[in-house]
């Protein structure tokens, strides 16, 4: 296997001679390779996710075919549960971007060691979003509507068309930063700031209109009163900076265990002191509109009334909603914690708390009452059906596939031992070169 | 992330020619498990031709390529539910600008609009679609969180007065605004109206209407061959695809021509008005300067040209 590219065993050509002619393909071929070799767990991990993605894909398929009748979607409830899960992945591309802030602003070394790992998210996330949006389209075949100039792109005037430049913009910016930083760490160069610093910048504002701009998909809607409010978009950005640093911890933690590449705690420590000020301020937030909701009251609270204590006697999102509510104020109270730093297990449980508390307040908690009850005041309550849950498995299946792969190929690149000088037999994890040691805990 | 160091590693040991022609099956099986799960897509796709495809949007479409659209669309109707229809592309006029009334004091909640909707726009039949919502209200309060959509007794009750809602035709319409690529529209004689061939089925438009007035094609309608209207048009009635928008058009097929909607003339009461509000003799004209009128949630600024009003 390691010999199949030939040309580069043969006469490994300087770095500094090659034309990029040459030493892309070589690259994107050992990229390649090295994404689909690796140990037992791996080969299992990808197995099961892959799995998972073709059940999805196979009912994906049936959708088309059948009609989104398979769905619990109706004209009432007319999002669900692929748009919940856009709306929570979008804050995560986005929340993916406190790590790229204390890394190139604050100039945080150890952070700027790990900073692909956020990155590498963005790029799964997003194309996690582009996927949920997808499934979600009665009709993909006409795709092309959508692209400018081909189609009709109801440009400035639709809040869609705004979220399909900024989210496959922030798409090619990740893609951008990291190929291209990934290529120069291959070819033994020194990245050149010119080529990635100023996409970095642009990547930082970037992140910040993504989940601006899909909160103004909503609450931009004047009938619609849960979600017609000026607090969605700063909502959305700080639960946003919760779940992009508990995955990213989660991630790291990860890492650590199963590969060589080397995590110090620093980094870690720094994604618990941003989220210590974020989930607080996230739950400021929900106090603050749980009050102008309920000490108003009136028919314009009437979807809070049905999210929180059911309305008339339906009671479908209340337990969802107090699940949520519970589990932000836990992984707030584990966060808080002083010694959490030293006790990574309770980081672990107080992240996977806070994502679940966010994927509901973000999806079932958000999308859902905003369509109960309807314009027209009619209550018709929605649980997502089984072939949306293996719909939305699929594509969770796919994008953890796609960021495994990517951290695959990133985290050797970086450690240099997969490179253009060295052959691809350079790339031994257990050998005494390694710079680092497996840590764990 | 790294090969284990029990011999399964890289550098050329034994095992690597195993491992190859191990990823080699997994890629292949892989390959056939994909193909096997989207089988379901290659089912579908043949029922989208590729004129359809490749069709324009209506305001590019010259008229030679409307005719050629047409044609496919009544031989499609043929083909897949045995009809023969006559799809038409009536526009509209020029000094034209469609209003309709409703009078809440003579309404009695017989529904009769919604049915006669339901046969007129060759609605869906499995879900007993239509574009007309008839709320049964508290009498004293026009707050439409106390209406009744599923009543099921005889109608009129004593305390109750009815409110039939379907689309707004608004000024300023929110569905219009929100679509991403300009499937739906609002007509010079303001008809808003959607391109059934260009939609994507993202339902934003459903979610921005604040009068429950969109309907998504959440499969493919089902009707039989006797009971399609074969009188059809473009924009209004013809009968949809499936995964696409549709809504009320004022029977644009029939008010272009100087007919009335079918709702209208459905009612047993009299309670509908419809007509032409650049025509001062119109009755929707008479209404409007010797009745009390009000529209439905004039707070949202859409501006709509449908009016209610009480007799008495």
């Amino acid at each position: 296997m390691k010999t199949a590219a030939p040309t580069s065993t043969d006469k490994p050509p300087g770095p500094e001679t090659a034309s990029h002619w040459v030493s892309y393909p070589r690259f994107l071929w050992r990229s390649m390779v090295l994404a689909t070799d690796g140990n037992w767990l791996f080969y299992t991990w990808m197995t099961v996710l892959t799995a998972i993605a073709l059940v999805g894909a196979n009912v994906w398929a049936v959708q088309v075919r059948d009609g989104m009748i398979i769905t619990d979607m109706n004209d009432h409830v007319s999002w669900g549960l692929y748009i919940a899960n856009f709306t929570f992945m979008v804050g995560l591309a986005a929340g993916a971007v406190m790590m790229v802030i204390p890394a190139y602003i604050y100039h945080d070394r150890k952070m700027h060691d790990v900073v692909i790992v956020g990155e590498l998210l963005s790029i799964a996330a997003i194309i996690m979003c582009l996927l949920f949006v997808t499934v979600d389209l009665g009709r993909p075949d006409r795709f092309w509507h959508l692209l400018p100039g081909l189609g009709r792109f109801n440009w400035p005037l639709s809040m869609l068309t705004w979220d399909v430049i900024v989210l496959n913009g922030y798409l090619l910016i990740n893609l951008h930063i990291c190929g291209y930083l990934l290529y120069t760490r291959f070819q033994g160069h020194a990245p050149h700031p010119k080529w990635y610093v100023p996409f970095v910048f642009l990547s930082i504002v970037w992140a910040i209109s993504i989940h601006t701009v899909t909160a103004f998909l909503y609450c931009g809607l004047g009938g619609r009163p849960f979600w017609n409010t000026a607090m969605l978009a700063p909502r959305f950005l700080t639960s946003a900076f919760v779940t992009g640093p508990a995955f990213i911890i989660l991630a790291l933690q990860v890492i650590r265990r199963v590969s060589d590449f080397h995590v110090g705690d620093e980094p870690i420590k720094t994604l618990v002191g941003i989220m210590r000020v974020t989930i607080l301020i996230n739950l400021l937030m929900l106090g603050s509109e749980i009050f102008t909701e309920f000490y108003t009251g009136g028919a314009h609270t009437s979807s809070a009334h049905y999210l929180f204590f059911g309305l008339h006697g339906h009671t479908g999102l209340v337990p969802w909603i107090w699940t949520s509510v519970a589990f932000n104020v836990l992984a707030a109270l584990f966060l808080l914690c002083p010694k959490i730093t030293e006790h990574l297990w309770m980081l672990d449980i107080g992240c996977v708390l806070a994502l679940v508390a966010i994927w509901i307040e973000k999806g079932m908690g958000l999308i859902i009452p905003g369509f109960i009850p309807s314009t027209l005041h009619e209550i018709v309550e929605y649980a997502p059906s089984l072939a949306e849950w293996k719909i939305t498995a699929g594509i969770w299946a796919f994008g953890l596939m796609v960021y495994t792969i990517a951290l695959k190929i990133a985290l050797p690149t970086f450690t240099g031992k997969f490179s253009m000088n060295g052959s691809l037999t350079q790339y031994r994890p257990d050998s005494s070169e390694s710079d680092a040691t497996p840590k764990s805990h | 992330m790294r090969c284990n160091s029990t011999g399964n590693c890289d550098g050329g040991c034994g095992s690597v020619s195993r491992r190859t022609a191990l990823k080699a099956v997994g890629v292949t099986l892989g390959a056939a498990a994909f193909a096997k799960a989207m089988a379901p897509m290659t089912e579908w796709a043949p029922t989208v031709s590729l004129d359809e495809f490749l069709q324009k949007h209506y305001k590019e479409l010259s008229p030679e390529e409307m005719q050629a659209v047409i044609q496919r669309l009544e031989k499609e109707t043929r083909d897949q539910y045995g009809a023969d229809v006559s799809i038409g592309d009536v526009k509209a006029q020029e000094g034209v600008q469609f209003a309709y009334a409703l009078n809440l004091s003579i309404c009695v909640g017989c529904r009769k609009c919604a049915e006669a909707c339901h046969k007129e726009n060759n609605h869906d039949r499995a879900s007993q679609n239509s574009y007309i919502r008839v709320l049964e209200m508290q009498k004293g309060s026009i707050d439409l969180e106390k209406g009744n959509a599923h009543y099921d007794h005889p109608v009129p009750q004593r305390d109750k007065y009815y409110m039939p809602v379907q689309c707004q035709q608004c000024e300023k319409p929110p569905c219009v605004d929100v679509c991403p690529v300009e499937a739906t529209w609002k007509e010079k004689d303001s008809i808003v109206v959607v391109d059934y061939n260009w939609c994507i089925g993202c339902r934003y438009c459903e979610a921005a209407c604040p009068y429950h007035a969109r309907r998504f094609n959440w499969t493919k309608p089902e009707i039989s061959k006797e009971e399609i209207n074969p009188v059809q048009s473009y924009l209004s009635n013809r009968i949809r695809p499936q995964g696409v928008m549709e809504k009320c058009t004022f029977c644009l097929h029939r008010t272009r021509q100087g007919r009335l909607p079918a709702c209208l003339e459905a009612c047993p009461t009299g309670a509908r008005v419809f007509g032409n509000l650049l025509d001062p003799k119109s009755e929707i004209r008479w209404v409007l300067e010797n009745k009390r009128v009000f529209v439905l949630k004039e707070e949202l600024g859409t501006r709509p040209r449908f009016y209610y009003f009480f007799d008495k």
